[in-house]
């Protein structure tokens, strides 16, 4: 059972939905306020999504700086896996975990509603229960989720196979090659725009997002299994 | 020390899409103000700080902007010293 740190800041409000869709995969979830600098042993940090401190100056622009974001960084630099959804995406790109930035929807709205994503990258914590190639149908709800990043950048995570989600068939909010997720060259920080914790249960509409927190939970009798764990020196720096 | 008003301004990258300008520049010519072309939408920020110098209050106001103020991958920063 793995540990999983869910970090809640002031505006954070999808951090229950984690917590359950977490839970439900079998992990041991708990929340983390953003003024500790303790994640208590976590295997696993994610960043929720919400409208942490009121999406005021930039999504994501103050949160990054949140006390607890000193020993997120030493976890993703440990190779450690960690899950920006949503807001939890905009404080990584912030802070530099992740590259890129999201901007304003392309046509202003908010957007609230299921869309569809191919998964392109299978090779990350939070995707490896999942085909390349896969369809699924996850829910967005966010003002600012264009991604946007220089063409440099973009080129490398092309190059790199780091486009780890793409929308298919529409692009919702004007992203930069249909981004809708991404890792670091390290591949255990990853980041996304829609809400795979809204979409784990039949009840909710579907099950596609589910094998996100089943793919983390997962991850822990693999690695046991094989005797690499983070820290044993294979994964690379962020 | 002595106290400065420092004017910031961060636009939009000139090469990304500012949709929220495009929309403005959409109602202003709904409004008939056929001259309108281009326009953009950015931020406006007006600080008092205390420095030894205006130099100095240039400098930590444009340390300010690279850590905080401005996204250096969609926004560029201007900044304006005077005495307060």
């Amino acid at each position: 059972m793995r540990r999983v740190a869910i970090v809640v800041f002031p505006g954070s409000n999808c951090d229950a939905d984690t917590l359950d869709a977490a839970r439900a995969a079998g992990s041991d979830p708990y929340y983390v306020w953003h003024k500790d600098g303790d994640l208590r042993q976590a295997d696993v940090v994610i960043l929720p999504g919400g409208f942490s401190y009121g999406d005021y100056l930039r999504s994501g622009a103050i949160a990054r700086f949140s006390p607890v974001l000193a020993a997120v960084t030493a976890h993703a630099r440990a190779g450690g896996p960690l899950l920006g959804i949503c807001n939890g995406f905009q404080i990584l790109c912030e802070a530099g975990l992740l590259p890129g930035a999201l901007m304003r929807n392309a046509r202003l709205r908010f957007l609230s509603r299921p869309v569809r994503v191919l998964v392109e990258a299978t090779d990350t914590p939070f995707t490896h229960l999942y085909s390349v190639a896969e369809e699924l149908v996850l829910p967005v709800a966010h003002g600012d989720g264009r991604f946007v990043a220089d063409e440099r950048t973009t080129a490398e995570l092309e190059a790199e196979g780091r486009v780890v989600w793409r929308y298919v068939g529409e692009n919702p909010n004007g992203s930069t090659r249909a981004i809708a997720g991404v890792c670091n060259a390290g591949r255990n920080v990853v980041g996304i725009m829609p809400h795979p914790e809204r979409r784990n249960a039949p009840a909710l509409g579907g099950t596609d997002g589910a094998r996100v927190f089943l793919s983390m939970e997962a991850a822990h009798a693999t690695q046991h299994a094989g005797g690499v764990r983070a820290g044993g020196g294979h994964h690379t720096g962020v | 020390m002595s106290a400065f008003r420092i004017e910031i301004r961060v636009m939009p990258r000139a090469s990304l899409l500012d949709p929220q300008g495009q929309a403005v520049s959409h109602a202003l010519h709904a409004l008939g103000f056929a001259e309108v072309g281009d326009v953009r939408v950015g931020k406006h920020l007006v600080l008092r700080v205390d420095a030894t110098s205006r130099d100095d209050a240039a400098a930590r106001a444009r340390a300010m902007c690279d850590r905080l103020l401005a996204n250096p991958v969609t926004e560029d920063f201007q900044l304006q010293v005077e005495a307060a």
